[in-house]
């Protein structure tokens, strides 16, 4: 036990010195150099105005919060079922995986004020952004753990003469369940950029007054420290919808019995 | 089990068999012996229908591999690799191929125990194959393939990757098992004094285009125990195959 608190201290102690060293530098640099407030607010402010719009802030949490999920979840099964569909059929696979690799690379950020104008700018509009952006990891990592399966295992199935749906879900769903782990985790991360460029991009006639309709209203009226506010809040949802995917995933990795499978990208802003 | 004048050649033209023909009465047990690359684990996917030959016949039982296999033959392969489910426990892993042929609960389950327990793994059960090592893995995989009690069983180099010791005694455990089953068995392998061990019969094959240059008896009577390997007619007979598979070599 006392080892286990001695290695937390280690590990813990210097990132948190780091910041405070870094909350300490700023409130000096601010006070030192007289940096105007509306382009850089002290730390001191930027505390003072989260406790003033606590109640808006929690709200709009909440309202990204719920928007990132629900797009996050959506993605989940749509991509899945895409994934699905790609291992099931080689044709549908090979004419439209490309295009599914291919959207990828559109920046998705630019077609958001489309999705806003298509699905309305309210939860609707924050929701498909937020759905958009989460959809391409799942359907890459789903149709990886579909299909990349081990040569040995699928013949295998053929000796025992196993039928296409038992081959699908004693072994093909099962062996992409840690690659859906692993694409559940950079969607996570993107659903929540998602929701609050859908937000920002709803503008000011929203019914939806998310963190990102926070910081677009802060900044607009120069009200730094409000949107400074706005974007710890939107941060630290970030940090705790990746934190419940992570631990969900790995219990979910745990009962798998297999090392987690390895993806360069499994950063939340990957 | 008859093949004759079997041909296959893969995409590219690589010609992995050249006129293989051989028969294999029911009940014996035979090993494969060859280099490495000259077709062995292919005629063995031949023979589970995994692969069809380019030119040629071959049946088991009477009729195509891949029919026979869904007409009820029941037949079992043992990988190189033990090639089990991470995700299952040892138990949920052999009774695999019962669930695929959609054997009711009650009924898998004092068959899977049954071979659990031939094979020496029962109080391994509920383990899952990354808690074991690479000769409980292999045993498990042998012991999903009898689950079934295949009437041809066949086996790909299954012990290739175990140290020696756990190799010998994997092989006495095999043949045991043969010895109560006696089931059809065709052992592809590189190594010779295993292949001597555990047949009663021994096809040598030569490098790439496969073909068999040699159909050798091996006379020893059952019950085979371990000290067999000490024998002079043991090493004899391993000196014989050895040499035929040097006079093959390049």
């Amino acid at each position: 036990m006392k080892r286990a608190g001695v290695r937390l201290l280690q590990v813990a102690l210097p990132p948190l010195a780091f910041f405070a060293a870094i909350v300490a530098i700023w409130q000096l640099a601010t006070m030192l150099w007289d940096i105007p407030g509306y382009l850089v607010p002290s730390p001191g402010r930027v505390l003072g105005a989260a406790r003033e719009h606590a109640a808006d802030l929690r709200a709009a949490m909440r309202l990204t919060g719920s928007g990132a999920l629900c797009g996050f979840g959506l993605g989940l099964l749509a991509g899945t079922a895409m994934g699905l569909l790609f291992s099931q059929s080689r044709v549908i696979q090979r004419s439209v995986y490309p295009y599914a690799i291919f959207l990828q690379t559109v920046p998705i950020v630019a077609i958001a004020p489309l999705l806003i104008m298509w699905f309305g700018n309210g939860f609707g509009g924050v929701v498909a952004v937020s759905f958009i952006l989460s959809l391409f990891p799942i359907i890459t990592n789903a149709t990886a753990g579909l299909t990349l399966v081990d040569t040995n295992l699928l013949e295998l199935f053929e000796i025992n003469n196993a039928s296409r749906a038992q081959t699908l879900f004693k072994l093909r769903l099962p062996n992409a369940v840690p690659h859906l782990v692993v694409g559940a985790k950079i969607s996570c991360g993107l659903s929540v950029i998602g929701a609050i460029v859908g937000e920002i991009s709803a503008g000011f006639g929203t019914e939806s007054f998310g963190l990102g309709t926070l910081i677009n209203m802060a900044t607009s009226k120069l009200d730094t420290a409000y949107a400074f506010a706005a974007v710890i809040c939107s941060t630290l949802l970030s940090i705790a919808i990746f934190a419940a995917v992570n631990s969900i995933g790995a219990t979910i990795m745990a009962r798998w019995h297999i090392a987690p499978a390895r993806s360069s990208t499994t950063d939340m802003n990957a | 089990m008859h093949a004759q004048s079997l041909d296959v050649t893969y995409e590219g033209a690589i010609r992995a068999l050249s006129g293989i023909g051989f028969d294999i009465p029911s009940g014996q047990f035979v090993s494969i012996v060859g280099p490495s690359g000259c077709g062995k684990s292919t005629l063995l996917r031949l023979i589970a229908g995994l692969v069809a030959p380019t030119r040629g016949d071959l049946s088991v039982a009477g009729s195509g591999p891949a029919i026979a296999r869904r007409t009820g033959v029941r037949l079992s392969f043992v990988f190189q690799d033990p090639t089990l489910l991470p995700w299952r426990n040892v138990r949920d892993n052999i009774g695999l191929p019962l669930e695929l042929q959609r054997t009711s609960r009650h009924k898998r389950d004092p068959r899977v125990a049954a071979v659990l327990e031939m094979v020496g793994l029962t109080p391994f059960a509920g383990r899952f194959p990354n808690e074991l090592s690479g000769g409980m893995r292999m045993r498990v995989s042998l012991a999903r393939a009898l689950v079934t009690e295949p009437e041809l069983l066949l086996l790909d180099e299954p012990f290739g990757a175990l140290d020696d010791m756990t190799r010998q005694m994997l092989n006495e455990e095999l043949m045991n098992l043969w010895n109560r089953r006696r089931w059809t068995g065709i052992f592809v392998t590189h190594n010779i004094s295993e292949a001597v061990f555990l047949s009663e019969r021994i096809l040598v094959m030569s490098p790439r285009p496969g073909r068999i240059v040699a159909d050798l008896r091996v006379p020893f009577d059952a019950p085979r125990r371990h000290e067999l390997r000490a024998r002079a007619e043991f090493a004899r007979l391993t000196g014989e195959v050895a040499e035929c598979l040097r006079r093959t070599g390049p």
